[in-house]
């Protein structure tokens, strides 16, 4: 973007960055909803820069923000992996299960899914439908079964079956219901009764806003999240409060959505999403 | 939501109270820390520097005219709160119906705003007014929506036009027209059309979405947003706007804690009403917008009014009599009468989002937003074992009583200490709205601001898989 390349030029000292300059790059990463502490943060490294090399210098600004740890899936070696998929009502949990099984599957190894959603209408019906498109097999329980009780079941029975993977669908749930938080810690729970959970994968809408980040917070004090799912990255929005989450909470970003079929699911690249962050 | 607003606000407005007059440089003070809370909250940058300009410069002129420091304050906090009412959409707008039945109105908005649980959200607020609503499912994309809308719609008896299952198959288009015919000739007098969600760059499904419109010839569009949506309102309500077109906005997931700032920045920017807000996951979860009540909750003041008609209508015949009796003759609320209400109060909704309707500050509203509706079942335990006298006056309360009552309920004393507390500031507090002069049928409400009330599913429902009374019970097993 134009003033992209004119925040290079002024920090290789070709151009002067005026005013109305810092201004404009002001708004431009508040648009991207970094939040208004992580800008001004931005704002001051920028404004430090004065290297040679200037691009790389700003890509270490936004980079110094990026968590240290891995992106890579967490796994349990030779055993089954159970990976619960968590977020606020909405944010694409059940169709990000289909893309991770469907991701799983094509790289050989073997996946049950679980409908841990047995509150909302049709959330069953919707993940069975994606399990019948991707030929993977889906354990669910009754109606308004507990569920907790659903994932436990399906831990035994995935168990059983010697299956590498057991994805868990559950309930949308705003962070701010204490009732629905414990529902889930206890899902979390039962489910390690039988077998270790290795990955909570917190599902978060680039389109949010500020508020990305009260959920983060609540759902890993809950359920100790291990990784984001950057859903809806194919949209007009920036998805900028991912990178204040991980600044802040250590949470690595570790898939995106990029749209409505399970082929649309990528693993997380942080060159490319800090470009995508300043266009 | 707007917590940290409220509390910000709430914060610059007592430090503006305490002084003995305030200057200019206060006053630019508070407006930097205005502008800042705003941002936190996810306005667009463009409508927070035209806020805090309108705001600078209304209170500089009502400076000059006023003396005394804390009428002052009192000038500038108004000119916030009528500012804060104007950008929210001025006073709330009706759905119009149509002259010649049935009056059509369409949903749309991105993947996952809530759609699908606002059209039956819809249907049932105009249903329960006597009318007769249709409700036509033309989201064919995303898998089981149609599933999902049928069954919403048996949950409140109104029937569904799904001609098409939907999961990709289907013309949605052909839905709404042949949806529009069937609503005509039974008679129905108004359609609630649900569309799949869709992006604002998303040229060719919005171009669907105008053909949708086309068809339909809707006498409302509504514009579904989330309440947690960033700083990209601006991009997808213009995408919107541009593209389908809508007439007015509805918020939804406004039982988050997200501060909304959206809701200031669509109505700004697109000059659209927000008409309706979405609360919940039940279908009753709904209500009229209110500007003026959401900006006395952006300011800390509460949102009394909605809270008095819904304690208005879960309250009826005699145990509201009862209640209205002994609040007219200024008698306290006990916890006596807090045991008689619960099966009342929980026809009210649930104990965190009626806590957040009442004044207070943030702080203690984030507090009550951590509170766990699951205790009621403790709760009750420890109410029940205290005595007849006890809970008339709570203040005998002394330290053996208590551990006695602790002993009885199976609770810590540091439990029933919690409750004791937490009546007595609610008890506090009701006495303050009754002095305010609060319209009859409030004095339910000396309840709810109380502490735990049975949650929402009643556990004969057995409904809700996290019911947390039932699940209280389980644990306690
Ligand atoms: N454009 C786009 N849409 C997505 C993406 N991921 C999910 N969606 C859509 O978002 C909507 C909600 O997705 P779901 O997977 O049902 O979300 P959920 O979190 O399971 O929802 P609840 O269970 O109701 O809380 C659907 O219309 C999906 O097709 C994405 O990466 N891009
Ligand atoms: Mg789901």
């Amino acid at each position: 973007m134009a003033l992209f390349s004119k925040l290079i030029a002024k920090i290789k000292g070709e151009n002067s960055f005026a005013p109305t300059d810092w201004a404009e790059l002001e708004i431009e990463l508040l648009a991207s909803d970094l939040g208004p502490t992580l800008t001004r943060d931005l704002l001051e490294a920028a404004r430090r820069v004065k290297s040679e090399n200037a691009q790389e210098a700003l890509a270490q600004a936004l980079t110094s923000h990026l968590t240290q740890k891995s992106r890579l899936p967490i796994i349990n070696q030779g055993g089954l992996s159970v990976v619960l998929v968590v977020g606020v009502n909405g944010t694409g949990k059940t169709t990000s299960v289909a893309k991770l099984a469907e991701h799983i599957k094509a790289s050989g190894a073997s996946v049950v899914v679980a409908a841990g959603d047995t509150f909302r209408a049709a959330a069953v019906e919707q993940l069975q439908t994606w399990g019948t498109r991707i030929g993977v097999e889906v354990i669910s329980g009754k109606v308004n079964a507990d569920p907790a009780a659903v994932a436990f079941d399906a831990a035994q029975r995935a168990s059983a079956m010697n299956v590498d993977y057991l994805l868990i669908d559950t309930a949308g749930r705003l962070h701010n219901k204490r009732d629905l938080m414990n529902e889930l810690e206890k899902v979390k729970r039962v489910v390690e009764k039988i077998t270790p959970i290795c990955e909570v994968l917190l599902t978060i809408d680039a389109t949010t806003g500020q508020n990305g980040m009260a959920q983060a917070k609540i759902f890993s004090a809950s359920v100790d999240v291990t990784g984001i799912i950057l859903t809806k990255s194919d949209g007009s929005a920036k998805g900028g409060i991912a990178l204040a989450i991980e600044s802040e909470l250590d949470i690595p970003i570790k898939w995106i959505g990029t749209g409505e079929s399970t082929a649309d699911f990528e693993s997380f690249a942080p060159e490319s999403y800090i470009r995508g962050l300043l266009t | 939501m707007f917590d940290s607003l409220t509390s910000r606000f709430g914060a610059t407005f007592s430090s503006l109270r305490s002084r003995g007059k305030i200057s200019h440089s206060d006053l630019d003070a508070s407006c930097s820390q205005i502008r800042q809370a705003l941002l936190e909250s996810d306005v667009a940058l463009e409508v927070v520097e035209s806020f805090v300009a309108e705001i600078a410069q209304k209170s500089m002129s009502a400076l000059a005219t006023i003396q005394s420091g804390t009428n002052q304050a009192n000038a500038i906090f108004e000119i916030v709160n009528s500012s804060l009412i104007e950008i929210l959409g001025g006073s709330a707008r009706r759905v119009r119906f149509a002259k010649n039945p049935p009056t059509v109105i369409m949903l749309a908005g991105l993947q996952g705003a809530g759609k699908t649980t606002l059209a039956g959200k819809l249907a049932k607020f105009y249903a329960d007014q006597g009318n007769t609503p249709l409700l036509v499912a033309c989201d064919l994309q995303r898998p089981n929506a149609v599933t999902q809308l049928q069954l919403l719609g048996a949950s409140i008896n109104v029937p569904v036009f799904c001609p098409e299952a939907g999961d990709g198959v289907g013309d949605p288009v052909k839905v709404a027209q042949e949806g529009i015919t069937f609503a005509k000739a039974k008679q129905y007098n108004m359609v609630i059309v649900d569309t799949a969600g869709r992006l604002g760059v998303d040229s060719e499904l919005m171009s669907q979405a105008c053909e949708i419109r086309d068809a339909l010839q809707p006498d409302e569009i509504l514009f579904v947003v989330d309440s947690m949506i960033g700083q990209d309102a601006v991009r997808t309500s213009q995408a919107f706007l541009d593209g389908v077109g809508f007439d007015g906005v509805v918020l939804t997931k406004l039982d988050g804690d997200a501060r909304g700032g959206a809701a200031l920045s669509i109505a700004t920017l697109t000059k659209r009403p927000i008409m309706f807000a979405s609360t919940g996951e039940k279908l009753s979860d709904f209500d009229i917008f209110y500007p003026d009540r959401m900006a006395s909750r952006i300011l800390g003041m509460g949102d009394v009014a909605t809270l008095a008609e819904q304690a208005k209508a879960a309250f009826d015949g005699d145990t509201s009599k009862k209640l209205e009796a002994k609040f007219a003759s200024g008698e306290d609320f006990t916890l006596g009468d807090f045991l008689d209400q619960l099966s009342a109060m929980s026809k009210m909704g649930s104990m965190s989002k009626l806590l957040g309707m009442l004044p207070g500050n943030a702080a203690m509203k984030k507090q009550i937003e951590n509170f766990d509706d699951g205790e009621i079942v403790r709760t009750k335990a420890i109410v029940e074992s205290m005595t007849p006298h006890e809970r008339a006056d709570p203040k005998v309360l002394n330290g053996s009583r208590r551990s006695r009552i602790a002993l009885g309920s199976g609770r810590k004393v540091s439990e029933v200490n919690t409750l004791v507390d937490r009546f007595s500031a609610a008890q506090k507090m009701m006495r303050q709205v009754r002095s305010g002069g609060m319209p009859a049928g409030m004095g339910a409400m000396a309840m709810p601001a109380m502490a735990p009330i049975r949650p929402q599913s009643a556990p004969k429902k057995k409904s809700k898989s996290g019911n947390p009374a039932k699940r209280a019970i389980e644990e306690s097993q």
